[in-house]
């Protein structure tokens, strides 16, 4: 297992080191900066062998941490140990910048004491350790100050208009002897994420689908490869201990409701299923009874978490369509004319548009007609940079480019990299919607229809490109 | 009021100052000093001096400062035993209080303080606190157990702890149940032989359920747990499927890993026809996609582990090749990773698009990065038969940039492409020529060495090109030198006339100027084979030489098992075993793959056992070199240059060479077999196989009172297709009490008809006197065809492709020889030992051999010193054949 940890700062210097095992000595801290942080070339690979010890590590903004050990230890468990690590420290104190991990110092070691044991992760869920490890972390001055004039949490609905929600604090100082007892099983029971006796005044749920459409089109117009990869990720404040029940349009569960109802029921959604290629989930969810009956049901944890990822390869929507012309005129000019297609519905806006059209090393200078939006040529990225802000659904736009180019004698060919886009539309591109998400808690008396729930849809361009 | 200005004091006299303020009345004050204290600790001062005030401060109702003085604790006990004692009664009483955080928080400093003289007063409290109501403390001492196990492991099973631990196994906390797991696991891997864990299928059940309920780390202590488990036969191991399977959901990937080495393993177990075996495999393929969309380490360590499955069943992934393809942003490890797998999923259905893909990476920055891809056009070419064209051109392309080490990479795929299809794209070669100055690396240099000498003939300049290597052929790497040497005579033998001061020059450069044994030994074979039969030296040296094979760098298949039970972990990202980096008694516990049936258990224990270190280490090349050839010629450890003309063929085993394989013949003869005595006719015999012919080596005595005529042979259809290939060879009437020796000549190009026992032959001899009818068992190794040597690589493979149920075991007993006598002996009979391994003391020799009918078998011998039976296993697609291989293995080692 783990045999010590350590967080560094750019320059290698120790800012926490925690040994848990007799066979980490304090050279392998310096084992660590001198081959890894210092090393010259660039980071080869996350797990390290030094003189038979091994160092696994992550990097956040310029803090390093490394895990070291001198066993066969299980290494996606530790990476996984590591994320976490920096999750609970967020969850404290906000970024994990040197100011705040030295800052924090003692909570961090007090965090790590609880959590890792002789190199074994323990519960780990911020939610439980809330409970008991309750120093309030101490952000730098700078965000500490804008934290208490604004709200922690700024969320926009889907109706528009802007919802508030302060973070409410904990501190449980003196804990009473139920209160003990009562820490001690949350953080070893079967809902290690959840304590008991959360109370809201208003029971709300905060639930949005975030996806990211992948793309690789020929210059034909020819899908090569495409797939969505999403997640829902939600905010729950909910009083008690609720039972949850997600409902999706899984394409799995809508056949198998279609057979045992009516066919009115496959005439009615069945077209809109979609087929999941895979999915996984947050440990709240119960996975036998995912594996067997199809259902996501789970007890949430409290604040922000992320309940599902899922990745689909069939029938996406591909919000944009890019049609690229490019004529070589003689052997100094290039006309390029790019066609953008928003294929959504028009009532719907697309934001945030921007395509980058790369060209060639020897250009000398660029002329250009856009029918909207701004467009620039940069030379340091050799791409034309063609931003627009709002486009509907079901328009068109274009840019023309003439391109002058120097004249060499290389025989060489330009390799025409393919042009990429970005751009945020507000649905999901995989199909997916949100059919049903059920709040039970059975000992409190509010009901399902008490809790106010807000779902959105975003879709966002991960790698979005068209070979020209 | 932060705490970062603790680390900021570093003026002199600190100490002293810390001492002082850690003996302040005011409580505040001396948990800021505590805090400086930990800081100072943290940045690598020494602080030890003050361990008593430290010390002072830890009878404190502040539950925070009773942390920090803690975590001082652990630090320095070890370095202050004596004082460490001041500590014990403060945690004895501690494990007293009403708050199970104060407990739990006591029990596990306790273990942390690794000093051996107060770990017995921490038993007591042990004992109680595995025994405590609260779950919480519950878990926190059973982690302890394994802490208190690893300073005092007697102490720790004298006072009876594992048991303790083992009934935590039916703990109603799961996390509770994970943690006593996680120790117990870790306890029995400095136990091998123990029970420890005590796996029995009422434990098991326990476990899946505490699988459900348990956190994710909990999860992940319980799979790895699982995964050491043999369930006894399929049904069990399909129960446990089941209920393993959805763990593949789970957003922890180190969960989704952990399940995967679960049914990995399991799958061994289930028999492939089953329509559960087929859904297991289709599901193992989306959550091994889903780690790919994680964060850039875990897809790292994910892509080690795919590699490692699609060695072992490619079938999983085989339909996913996109989702490897490399991505702008990638870091480069993993970029790197991903061309591996690439190449190993590339088929004919997808190289289109896989060319496409790598033509584009050639044009990337990372120079490490457009090397691989580079080299990867090239395996794409030797892999898919019908894309090399395109790969080739495709290089060529690449060479046109001028890239330096794009061009430098690339000669050397395209020797390599020239070796697996040779005569087919030597027109290119003109265009290679041109870049011939720029070569700097001595990879690149030795490769367009090596294609000017293969194909001198086609190449106008030869001799002046290979002329400007020789310029500075000192400073030159060994490498180029045996390369450059071989190439030049090469081209000798192929224009002699004009190149004969060229040779002498390389002759003597290597052989009087050159101090390196490999270089002057091999140049001294040239010098004598060209001087002594010049005919002969063509052949040797320009004779055809065989195809390279398709798939390298494939992992051996016991090593490529043994790491598939450690997926997710180090050794898996390292691809070597846990013993090749793990110091210590801490997984020296070899791990092997369970096998379906209970017979050839001991066999696969046996197999993997191999594996060890020397096993991993020596990782087979991607293209064995090409000095290979001649490698094997030097180890014959040739006589005087007399012998040399000898050599016919480089077919021949060593046998000819030796002008011996006396050794093997006289074995054989001393089997003489009365094969049949009637009517006054006695016949006895033998078969040999001599200069790869067989014969059957006959007696004839004429114990009658006349002489007898008209002899004639026949034989029944057998099963090797045996027939004689000339009338039996007795010319003259033999006398009565007259005695001739015949050998028949035989080959196997007859009928075949399966005998039982296979080796059976039927013969029938006729006289003038009677048709006489016999049978008889005709010794294997007559069988053994000299050209039986397998290369390393198709060994390798073949071993992995030949389906575990067809591996047999034998043991071959009271044989008293050393490996290298062994190896002799059976070489002599056309076994070819192809590596020969020490692990661990024992001796593994990996052997070859082929029938005449192309039947080829493949033998693993260990021998333990001191252990005169050895143990044998074979592996053949044929496995009926394998009992008499061994019966003349047995025979052969006996005599």
């Amino acid at each position: 297992m783990i045999g010590g940890l350590f967080i560094y700062n750019h320059k290698g210097e120790v800012l926490i080191s925690r040994v848990y095992r007799d066979d980490i000595g304090r050279n392998a801290v310096d084992a660590f900066r001198v081959n890894v942080i210092h090393a010259r070339q660039q980071v080869r690979s996350p797990v390290t062998n030094i003189a038979r010890t091994s160092f696994l590590h992550v990097k956040r903004s310029n803090i390093w941490l490394a895990a070291a050990t001198k066993q066969n230890v299980n290494a996606t468990m530790v990476f996984e140990f590591l994320y976490k690590m920096c999750d609970v420290m967020a969850a404290y104190f906000g970024k994990i910048s040197e100011e705040n991990v030295k800052n924090n110092f003692v909570l961090i070691y007090e965090l790590l004491d609880e959590i890792l044991d002789f190199g074994y992760p323990q519960n780990s869920e911020t939610g439980a350790l809330k409970t008991f490890i309750t120093q309030q972390g101490i952000k730098s001055q700078a965000s500490y100050l804008i934290s208490k004039n604004q709200p922690n949490v700024v969320y926009c609905g889907t109706h528009g208009f802007l919802f508030v929600f302060l973070w409410s604090c904990f501190v449980l100082q003196h804990h009473t002897k139920e209160e003990q007892s009562q820490i001690t099983s949350q953080v070893t029971g079967q809902i290690g994420w959840r304590r008991e006796g959360i109370k809201y005044r208003r029971n709300e749920l905060f639930l949005d689908v975030l996806e990211s459409v992948n793309l690789l089109m020929s210059p034909q117009g020819q899908v090569l490869s495409a797939h969505v990869s999403g997640r829902v990720v939600m905010k729950s404040y909910l009083s008690g201990m609720p039972e949850c029940k997600f409902g999706m349009n899984d394409k799995i569960v809508i056949d198998k409701q279609g057979k045992g109802g009516g066919s009115e029921d496959v005439a009615k959604s069945g077209k809109q299923s979609i087929a999941i290629d895979d999915c996984t989930f947050h440990q709240c969810v119960r996975l036998s009874k995912f594996d067997t009956e199809r259902s996501i049901s789970f007890i949430p944890p409290d604040g922000d978490y992320e309940l599902m990822r899922y990745r689909t390869t069939k029938d996406i929507i591909l919000p944009f369509r890019v049609i690229p012309l490019v004529r070589e005129v003689g052997r100094t000019r290039l006309e390029v004319k790019v066609v953008i297609k928003s294929n959504f519905k028009s009532s719907l806006l697309a934001q945030k548009i921007e395509v980058r059209i790369p060209t060639p090393l020897t250009t000398s200078g660029v002329q250009l007609i856009c029918m909207k939006g701004k467009a620039k040529y940069k030379a340091s990225e050799n791409a034309i940079v063609w931003k627009v802000k709002r486009m509907a659904g079901m328009k068109e736009s274009q840019i023309s480019a003439e391109i002058e180019l120097l004249p060499t004698n290389d025989k060489k060919k330009w390799a025409r990299p393919p042009i990429s886009m970005n751009f945020e539309v507000p649905f999901a591109p995989s199909g997916l919607k949100v059919r049903y998400l059920k709040v039970f808690e059975p000992k409190l008396n509010y009901s399902d229809h008490d809790v106010i729930k807000w779902v959105r849809y975003i879709g966002r361009s991960g790698i979005y490109e068209t070979r020209c | 009021m932060t705490d970062s200005k603790y680390f900021t004091t570093n003026k002199k006299g600190e100490i002293f100052e810390l001492k002082a303020e850690l003996n302040n009345e005011k409580k505040e004050k001396r948990k800021e000093a505590v805090k400086k204290v930990i800081a100072a600790m943290t940045v690598g001062k020494d602080v030890s001096s003050l361990f008593p005030d430290v010390v002072n401060c830890m009878q404190t109702d502040n539950l925070e400062l009773k942390k920090l003085v803690y975590l001082y604790l652990m630090n320095y006990a070890k370095s202050q035993p004596d004082m460490a004692i001041m500590a014990v009664n403060s945690f004895v009483k501690d494990c007293e209080d009403p708050n199970p955080l104060i407990r739990a928080l006591a029990v596990r400093t306790m273990g942390c303080i690794r000093v051996d003289k107060i770990t017995e007063y921490l038993c007591e409290p042990l004992r109680k606190c595995l025994k405590d109501e609260d779950p919480y403390v519950r878990k926190t001492a059973a982690v302890c157990v394994a802490k208190l196990h690893d300073i005092n492991a007697q102490m720790v099973e004298d006072q009876g702890f594992l048991d303790s631990l083992r009934d935590l196994i039916a703990d109603s906390n799961p996390m509770v149940v994970a943690n006593a797991v996680a120790a117990l696991s870790e306890i029995s891997e400095s136990h091998p032989n123990s029970n420890l864990l005590d796996l029995n299928p009422q434990n098991i059940n326990k476990l899946l359920t505490a699988l459900n309920e348990c956190t994710e780390w909990g999860q992940i202590f319980i799979l790895d747990c699982l995964s050491n488990y043999n369930p006894k036969d399929e049904r069990e191991a399909q129960s446990i499927c089941e209920r393993v399977t959805p763990r593949l959901s789970h957003a922890n990937s180190a969960v989704v890993l952990s399940a995967v080495k679960v049914l990995m393993k399991f799958l061994e177990l289930l028999p492939k026809d089953s329509d559960y075996y087929n859904t297991l495999l289709k599901k193992l393929s989306p959550p091994l996609v889903t780690l790919l969309s994680g964060e850039p380490e875990v897809q790292y360590v994910a892509l080690r582990n795919i590699n490692l499955i699609v060695q072992k069943r490619p079938e999983i992934l085989k339909q996913e090749i996109k989702v490897f393809f490399v991505k702008y942003n990638d870091p480069i490890y993993v970029k790197l990773e991903k061309l591996d797998i690439m190449i190993r999923l590339a088929s004919q259905a997808n190289i289109a698009q896989v060319l496409a893909e790598l033509k584009e990476y050639a044009t990337e920055v990372d120079v490490d990065f457009v090397r691989k891809a580079v080299r990867a056009i090239g395996r794409c070419a030797i892999k898919v038969e019908q894309s090399a064209e395109r790969c080739v051109s495709t290089l060529l392309d690449l060479i046109q940039t001028k890239v330096n080490y794009v061009v430098q990479e690339a000669i050397v795929v395209i020797r390599d492409i020239f070796r697996k299809y040779p005569n087919k794209y030597e027109s290119i070669i003109a265009t290679l020529c041109e870049n011939l100055d720029s070569l700097d690396e001595p990879d690149a240099r030795a490769a367009m060495i090596w294609i000017v000498g293969e194909y001198a003939e086609r190449i106008d300049n030869a001799d002046e090109l290979l002329e400007s290597f020789l310029e500075g052929f000192h400073d030159e790497s060994t490498q180029v030198q045996l390369t450059l040497l071989t190439a030049i005579v090469k081209l000798f033998l192929k224009k002699p006339s004009e190149t004969q001061e060229l040779v002498q020059q390389v002759l003597s450069l290597a052989t009087q100027d050159s101090d390196n044994p490999d270089l002057r030994d091999r140049g001294y074979i040239y010098w004598r084979l060209l001087s002594t039969d010049p005919v002969t030296a063509k052949e040797v040296v320009l004779s055809e030489k065989p195809l390279i094979s398709e798939e390298t760098d494939l992992i051996e298949p016991t090593l490529l098992d043994e790491l598939i039970c450690h997926i997710g972990s180090l050794a898996s990202v390292y691809h070597k075993p846990p013993s090749a980096f793990v110091e210590g008694s801490h997984g020296v516990h070899r791990k092997h793959l369970p096998v379906q049936h209970s017979r050839s258990f001991e066999w696969a224990a046996s197999l993997l056992l191999v594996s060890g270190p020397a096993a991993a280490m020596d990782q087979p090349h991607v293209i064995p070199s090409q000095g290979d050839l001649l490698g094997d010629l030097l180890n014959l450890d040739l006589g005087p240059p007399v012998n040399v003309p000898q050599i016919s063929s480089m077919q021949m085993g060593a046998v000819d060479l030796l002008g011996g394989g006396l050794d093997s013949l006289v074995s054989l003869n001393t089997h003489i077999l009365l094969l049949m005595k009637a009517k006054g006719l006695e016949i006895s015999g033998t078969f040999s196989r001599r200069q790869g012919h067989m014969y059957m080596d006959m007696t004839f005595t004429n114990k009658a009172l006349q002489h007898m005529t008209d002899f004639a042979v026949q034989f029944n259809k057998n099963s090797f297709g045996m027939i004689p290939t000339s009338p039996l060879p007795v010319h003259t009437p033999l006398m009565p009490s007259q005695t001739i020796e015949v050998s028949l000549p035989i080959n196997t190009i007859g009928p075949v008809m399966k005998m039982d026992p296979l080796n059976n032959l039927q013969v029938a001899v006729k006289n003038n006197i009677d048709v006489f009818y016999f049978s008889v068992l005709i010794p294997l190794n007559i069988f053994f065809v000299e050209d039986g040597k397998m290369e390393r690589q198709v060994f390798l493979a073949t071993w992995k492709d030949i389906p575990n149920e067809n591996e047999l075991q034998y043991q071959i007993k009271e044989c008293h020889l050393n490996a290298d006598t062994v190896s002799g002996k059976l070489q002599g009979n056309n076994i070819f030992t192809i590596a020969k391994r020490n692990v661990e003391g024992q001796d593994m020799l990996y052997q070859s051999l082929k029938l005449t009918n192309g039947i080829w078998i493949l033998a693993e011998l260990r021998i333990q010193p001191g252990n005169p039976n050895y143990t044998l296993s074979l592996k053949c697609r044929a496995p009926e054949v394998s009992q008499y291989v061994y019966q003349t293995y047995d025979s052969v080692l006996k005599t």
